[in-house]
């Protein structure tokens, strides 16, 4: 199912699926972690978080916990520096600086049950901890909302006092729990469901879930008298970290260097700062390398989790399928500071579709619970649980064929996005016929089985990216990139570099460089990896042609117009007279010294052409009619890559975003007790799924190659957790006749349902 | 975790002495057998400082016998040991599915029965199914040898019967009567690594027209203990365990059960999916009966 872009079938080495170069170390245990680094001298940290969801600090007293034998230091809000607002850049996630600074460690108020409140660097983390236990802290219990409905409430308590709603025509008079209102439409909205035969109206409700990486955050920072900092963690974005902890410690960028070690899942929450600029404090005031590790709990009650959401979609069609108008209200938690991806749910809830008016209007919402994080396709997920579900039900309504009701109103080339811009060269309608034809959508289903479908899309981003080529002296090569590598984008890189040089892939070796070596790079997120940085990675090595062209030349003595890189050699052209074998890129590199020394490609760029991807998801489930229990007995998806540079790790891309999708659906979910505080903040009681729970998940790449990269790559990373919300309640749907509007159909919310469905 | 002291007695006598030492100097003292419960609430809920008793060296409590009186199973012998025992499977395919349950290969290798009974959780996998099994508890102390049934030994959550300086032996199995056989199922939203829900345990005998002449049935994760349901039993007894008496007994359980709701499950939800456990373990457990006949 590939369509070519002109040089497809010319690939070498692209789309072959070779081993990765970090793999071994990661199979055999050697590769390097968060927590795997140590210092001498090094100080073990731990947090005192909050006992409260909503109080005001009234004061802490830290002197009896100063008094422990082995505590070198101690920081409280005190300790840190104010911060001016200003929106936080270059990250996934969306928020603010001041905000940020106040979540990594609270200052007058805590915000939610576990916000940090003070640390303590000691000789163990024994001491560490009777430490935090002796520091004294009086609260002031505040009221504490945990969810959208009594947030939005007229008389709501409010978590900060000066937050007033933007995105409304005027100021509003009073402050409110609503960060930012945002409205989206086209067309006559109330002429399109006047025109509908059909309308299809519910409220769709997704809880709070975590990304559930296995590495919780870590950090060892090192303090220097020359003022200069060093931080080893586990991070999505290095540099950003050097921003956001400078920002957060009010020093200058030039003063902190960020090591990332490798990571061990992010899915986007790893793409903010949490320990690292109390790690620095608490190395700076007591003179040691400090090292925080969070716990599994600390990693569910303090970090960045994923939105709950609730949305009110309503749409009309005709008997034909035809939609005619969209409408959608949609509210995101942000938890307690703003910046929920209620924006991009906003730009996303009708993006496959071609309809001829929608309205959507969303609101960023605070709540007492920690502040959110990018999640893969951060809002996505929430909103087009919502559109599928109810296209599907549409669907059944009007009795068509799921697919067969999409495809009619899909967007394809030359559709006007409902987020603005015109699609080109979009794998929509490839996808759904894929889909179509699958074997697996033609599969006999036996009792209690039911068949779900679903679309999936992401924007995907482009960026900045720098990457640099080193030519070593026998014509084997060394890449330089900034982007810690969390889904195979080494081999990625190698594979790319491998091609333009002509090199095999064993040849090239992949750096993921700190901020000091790596030129500046944003975050491995947004899809925007293999895309963005693999783009500079094809311009270092162009970069290097070009001058393995001028020094043939050179050598040939011929003017550069007279050579050609061919088939990874350089050639000179037809009418070059003298003695010219073609040269190789080893060729050169071994008389370097001859030809101008060594060999070096560079590249650095703002990406812009980033291709958004679709996706089809098919899946048969099985329901217990008397627990209630779902199992998944076949999940397929169907993806447009572009062009797949590594199809293995596009598949492993689509399968881990069904797995989480999945787990989202069925059991995922944060539990609250009526004061905040999370009740399963562990793997036990927040169930992922587990390997024996799914069966393999079937796989198709697309390929519809994006005009704006050279190969024609596509990001992968973040679509293919957005159908599975929608494609296991449809199939739960079809399987019980229920119509699930809210997850996770758990056990227990399934088996309530069918005896409420008996009567 | 504080420092502690270690001892590993090689019998049983030296076992009880050291424990009754420990007892008369008021030294805190805890068994160990498997770890796979202990060693986790040591790191998280428990650090304090105490005498650690390994009872892994003692000949008793590692042994399996199985003859014409029954079944005496060491308290420490390992879920990867007694899995291994096809013979042991044939007569109490129940007790060694819900043993096999419990973790995954790696906890297997260490987790036994008797920890798992003397950690007393509500939703101990294995308890439901050594009560159906009318299984004995064969403890030493310093007073001697006793001998208390299965649903008697846990008393709370978390709280067995045992003295100080008494420990868990092994379990003692009455012989399986001709044509009996019986089941475990627990109930938990993923397919392992969980904790139960709801579970539920059966033994039945039948005579040669297959009509129940005797049962048991007990529930697990509904109550703060493992519960005998004798109404349950009576529900089966003198039946062909055909839909309705099934029905009944899945009846009789659900009226039994005094869950509650946590994260894990509502009180509605647990009360239903126990009823449905028995009904469905029943009929495994008359299955198998009735294919021992053949
Ligand atoms: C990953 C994981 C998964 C698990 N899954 C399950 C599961 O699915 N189902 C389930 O029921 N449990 C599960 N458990 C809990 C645990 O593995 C079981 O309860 C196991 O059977 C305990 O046996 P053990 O030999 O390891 O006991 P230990 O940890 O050695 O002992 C448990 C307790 O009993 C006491 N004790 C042990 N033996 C004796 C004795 N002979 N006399 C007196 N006191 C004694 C100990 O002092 C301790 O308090 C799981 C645990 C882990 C870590």
């Amino acid at each position: 199912m590939s369509e070519a872009i002109s040089e497809a079938g010319a690939f070498r080495q692209i789309g072959t699926r070779p081993i990765r170069p970090d793999g071994l170390d990661k199979v055999t245990g050697r590769a390097n972690f968060g927590a795997d680094f140590s210092l001498p001298g090094m100080l073990h940290g731990r947090f005192l978080r909050s006992p409260h969801a909503h109080a005001r600090i009234r004061s802490i007293d830290i002197t009896a916990a100063l008094a422990v034998p082995g505590v070198k230091a101690i920081v409280t809000g005190k300790d840190f520096p104010d911060v001016a607002p200003g929106d936080i850049e270059g990250g996934e996630g969306g928020g603010d600086y001041h905000d940020m600074a106040v979540n990594v460690m609270a200052r007058d108020k805590v915000l939610y049950h576990g916000h940090a409140v003070a640390a303590v660097a000691a000789t163990s983390t024994r001491a560490a901890e009777e430490a935090v236990r002796l520091i004294e802290v009086e609260y002031e219990p505040l009221p504490v909302l945990l969810d959208i409905d009594s947030a939005m409430a007229p008389d709501a308590p409010l978590l900060h006092d000066h937050l007033y709603t933007e995105g409304l025509p005027e100021k509003p008079a009073r402050p409110s729990n609503v960060a930012q209102v945002m409205e989206s439409t086209r067309g006559d909205i109330e002429a399109g469901f006047a025109e509908a035969d059909v309308i299809i109206e519910r409220t769709y409700l997704t809880p709070t879930v975590h990304q559930g990486y296995i590495e919780p955050h870590a950090c060892l920072a090192r303090w220097g008298q020359d003022e200069q900092s060093t931080v080893w963690c586990s991070t999505q974005g290095s540099f950003d970290v050097r921003s956001m902890t400078a920002r957060v410690l009010d020093m200058s960028i030039s003063r902190l260097k960020v090591i990332p070690t490798e990571i061990g899942g992010g899915f986007g929450g790893k793409t903010t700062v949490y320990l690292e600029p109390v790690a620095i404090l608490l190395s700076r005031k007591s003179g040691r390398p400090v090292k925080l590790v969070m716990t599994r709990e600390e990693v569910f009650r303090a970090s960045g989790p994923a939105s709950a959401s609730k949305i009110k979609l309503k749409i009309g069609a005709k008997k034909d399928g035809r939609l005619t108008a969209m409408s959608a209200w949609l509210a995101y938690e942000a938890g307690a500071f703003k910046g929920s991806p209620m924006v991009p749910g906003v730009m996303c809830v009708f993006a496959p579709y071609d309809v001829p008016a929608f309205k959507a209007v969303g609101y960023d919402v605070l709540v007492n619970k920690p502040k959110v994080a990018a999640y893969r396709a951060p809002g996505a997920p929430q909103a087009l649980f919502a559109t599928e579900s109810a296209m599907d039900e549409l669907a059944r309504v009007l009795n068509m064929d799921p697919i067969e009701l999409r495809l009619k109103n899909a967007v394809r080339d030359g559709s006007q996005a409902s987020y603005g811009p015109k699609f080109n060269a979009i794998g929509m309608e490839a996808c759904l016929q894929a889909a179509r034809e699958h074997p697996n959508y033609k599969r006999p289903l036996g009792p209690n089985q039911g068949r779900g479908v679903a679309v999936g899309f992401w924007f995907n981003v482009g960026m900045q990216s720098s990457a640099e080529i080193h030519i070593n002296e026998d014509g084997t090569a060394t890449v330089i990139e900034g982007n810690p590598d969390i889904g195979g984008s080494r081999a990625s890189m190698a594979l790319m570099a491998a091609e333009e040089l002509g090199i095999p892939y064993q040849d090239v070796r992949v750096l993921v460089a700190d901020t000091e070596a790596a030129g500046f790079t944003n975050v491995t997120g947004g899809s925007r990896v293999t895309f963005a940085t693999g783009m500079a990675v094809i311009e270092a090595a162009r970069d290097i042609i070009s001058q393995l062209k001028a020094r043939a030349a050179a050598l040939w003595n011929v003017d550069v117009e007279m050579v050609d890189w061919v088939d990874g050699k350089v050639v000179a052209r037809p009418g070059v007279n003298v003695e010219a074998d073609p040269l190789t890129l080893a060729d050169i590199a071994g008389q370097a010294a001859k030809t101008g020394g060594p060999l070096l490609g560079r590249a650095s760029l703002n990406a812009r052409g980033a291709g958004p991807s679709f996706s089809v998801n098919l899946c048969d489930v099985e329901v217990d009619p008397d627990t209630g229990k779902v199992d998944v007995i076949s999940y397929t998806a169907i993806q447009d890559a572009g062009k797949a540079i590594h199809p293995s790790y596009v598949e492993g891309q689509m399968q881990g975003g069904a797995v989480q999708g999945i787990g989202w659906a069925l059991n995922e979910e944060y539990i609250f007790s009526a004061e905040g505080i999370m009740e399963n903040a562990g793997f036990l009681d927040y169930r992922i799924p587990v390997a024996s729970d799914l069966p393999m998940i079937d796989t198709q790449i697309i390929e519809i190659a994006n005009p704006g990269h050279p190969y024609g790559v596509r990001g992968v990373g973040e679509t293919p957790i957005v159908a599975p919300l929608a494609a296991v309640a449809n199939a739960v749907n079809a399987a019980t006749g229920l119509q699930m509007t809210e997850l996770p159909m758990s056990p227990p919310r399934i088996l309530a349902a069918l005896e409420a469905a008996k009567g | 975790m504080d420092s502690f002291a270690f001892q590993a007695p090689t019998s049983l006598d030296a076992a009880v002495a050291l424990l009754a030492e420990q007892r008369q100097a008021s030294v805190r003292t805890q068994i160990l057998a498997g770890g796979t419960d202990m060693i986790v609430q040591m790191r998280s809920v428990d650090r304090a400082p105490r005498m650690i008793v390994d009872i892994k060296r003692i000949p008793e409590t590692r042994s399996i016998q199985l003859g014409e009186d029954g079944l005496i199973l060491g308290s420490a012998v390992a879920g990867a040991e007694l899995s291994a025992r096809d013979d042991v499977a044939a007569i109490y395919p129940g007790l060694v599915e819900a043993a096999d349950l419990i973790g995954s290969t790696q906890i297997q290798g260490r987790a036994s029965v008797g920890g798992n009974l003397c950690n007393a959780s509500p939703a101990g996998d294995t308890i439901p199914a050594l009560i159906a099994n009318s299984a004995i508890c064969q403890i030493a102390g310093p007073g001697g040898w006793r001998e208390l049934a299965v649903e008697d030994f846990v008393v709370g959550v978390g709280r067995n019967a045992l003295e100080p300086g008494e420990f868990l032996v092994a379990l003692r199995l009455p012989a399986a009567q001709p044509r009996s056989a019986d089941a475990y199922l627990r109930f938990i939203p993923r397919t392992e690594m969980d904790i139960a829900v709801a579970s539920a345990g059966v033994r039945v005998a039948l005579d040669e027209n297959g009509v129940c002449t005797a049962a048991r049935v007990a529930i697990g994760a509904v109550a703060v203990t493992a519960l005998l349901v004798p109404e349950a039993a009576e529900a089966l007894i003198g039946t062909r365990l055909d839909d309705a008496a099934c029905a009944a007994a899945a009846a009789a359980s659900s009226a039994a059960a005094r869950p509650i709701s946590d994260k894990r499950g509502t009180e509605t939800y647990r009360r239903q999916v126990v009823g449905v456990l028995t009904r469905r373990a029943a009929v495994i457990a008359r299955d198998r009966a009735l294919g021992g006949q053949a």
